[in-house]
């Protein structure tokens, strides 16, 4: 009951500073410095019709190459903590219900689309929203959907990795490329910019947001497999 | 409108962190630290808000000149985008611990590890 008390004590604390926060806020009425030079310099310096794009991809695309490591090393520990290891066999699978044929017929149907999908969302992320991160989200929804239907299916854990590790390995020879053809690392303009808003412009951009979408799609998927193997009760 | 989402978020926030500290199940605790993770980037996004103004995307109904007086902050939709894919790979964590703590004590409530309580 006092840790209950002390626990709604602390939130009611946390809440009046939130509400002192609010009160003291006031919108922008104009763009801040940053947002201007971004609004300003995207178009004719990156040619990538996303703003939100060319800041993850080129303007910050140091931070991109952190946050994929940090996913990496997300799916690397996951399937580090749940190998199965040498002690237990695989005879204690217990016998698992159809999966219906609904959900078979519909996953049939649906996992190119989700696939497909998935493609157009990272290959068009300098125009539309969406890029990478979303588009290889959508490709590994497709692997959640193949596991829902057949739950002891096998993916090759030797396929996805080779396909993360290659597409993380081109990300970032394309950035050392920037180095000697561009401006710096990361530099987009290694390709011609292109008419704008077209799907071959902006440089680099997409070619990096797709190996950025692959890649991604595999770490989520690799994770899911993972996850996934460990039902072993 | 943007304090509207400001307050979803606020709320949120609280609300994940009460289920967390309150919840006596660790896919619980995890669920709530889901919940507060999103108001979080409610909170995050709201702040990015321009009154009147549209996505930071630069197409026919946002042409590059008129762009600084039409689009909303592009910087805080980067930094959200980072911080929901960072939180998904803890989600991710948290539920591989909990999976190895099952296999250890065969269950999940919290107040059965005191190995590390004083």
């Amino acid at each position: 009951m006092i840790k209950r008390a002390v626990v709604i004590l602390f939130l009611l604390g946390l809440g009046s500073l939130f509400i002192g926060l609010m009160q003291g806020y006031i919108p922008d009425t104009e763009l801040n410095q940053t947002g201007r030079y971004y609004a300003e310099h995207t178009a004719q310096d990156i040619g990538a019709a996303n703003i939100v794009t060319a800041i993850i991809v080129t303007y910050r695309g140091l931070d991109t190459i952190g946050e994929v490591t940090v996913l990496f090393l997300t799916a690397a520990i996951v399937g580090m903590l749940l190998s199965r290891g040498n002690h237990k066999g695989k005879s204690l699978q217990r016998e698992l219900p159809q999966s219906g044929e609904l959900l078979t017929t519909g996953s049939y149907l649906l996992v190119p689309l989700i696939l497909l999908l998935g493609a157009y969302v990272f290959i068009n992320g300098h125009l539309t929203p969406g890029g990478g991160f979303q588009g290889g989200a959508i490709v590994a929804s497709a692997i959640l959907l193949m596991l829902l239907t057949d739950p002891l299916r096998h993916f090759s854990h030797q396929l996805i990795t080779v396909i993360e590790s290659v597409s993380g390995l081109l990300f970032v020879s394309i950035g050392v490329l920037g180095i000697f053809y561009a401006g710096g690392f990361l530099d987009n303009r290694i390709l011609p910019l292109g008419e704008f808003g077209s799907l071959f412009s902006a440089g680099a951009i997409p070619i990096i947001y797709s190996l950025i979408g692959l890649k991604v799609g595999a770490e989520f998927s690799s994770m899911l497999v993972n996850l996934s193997e460990t039902e072993d009760s | 409108m943007v304090q509207i989402a400001m307050a979803t978020g606020f709320i949120l926030i609280l609300m994940g962190l009460y289920g967390a500290l309150t919840n006596q199940n660790i896919l619980r605790i995890i669920v709530s630290f889901s919940v507060a993770n999103t108001g979080v980037n409610i909170v995050l996004v709201a702040i990015g808000y321009i009154h009147g103004r549209t996505a930071p995307i630069l197409n026919e109904a946002v042409p590059v000149a008129e762009a600084t007086a039409r689009i909303i902050d592009p910087v805080p939709q980067a930094l959200v985008l980072t911080a929901i894919v960072i939180g998904l790979g803890i989600t991710t964590l948290m539920l591989a611990f909990a999976y190895k703590l099952y296999e250890r004590k065969g269950t999940l409530d919290i107040s059965k590890f005191s190995e590390l309580k004083w």
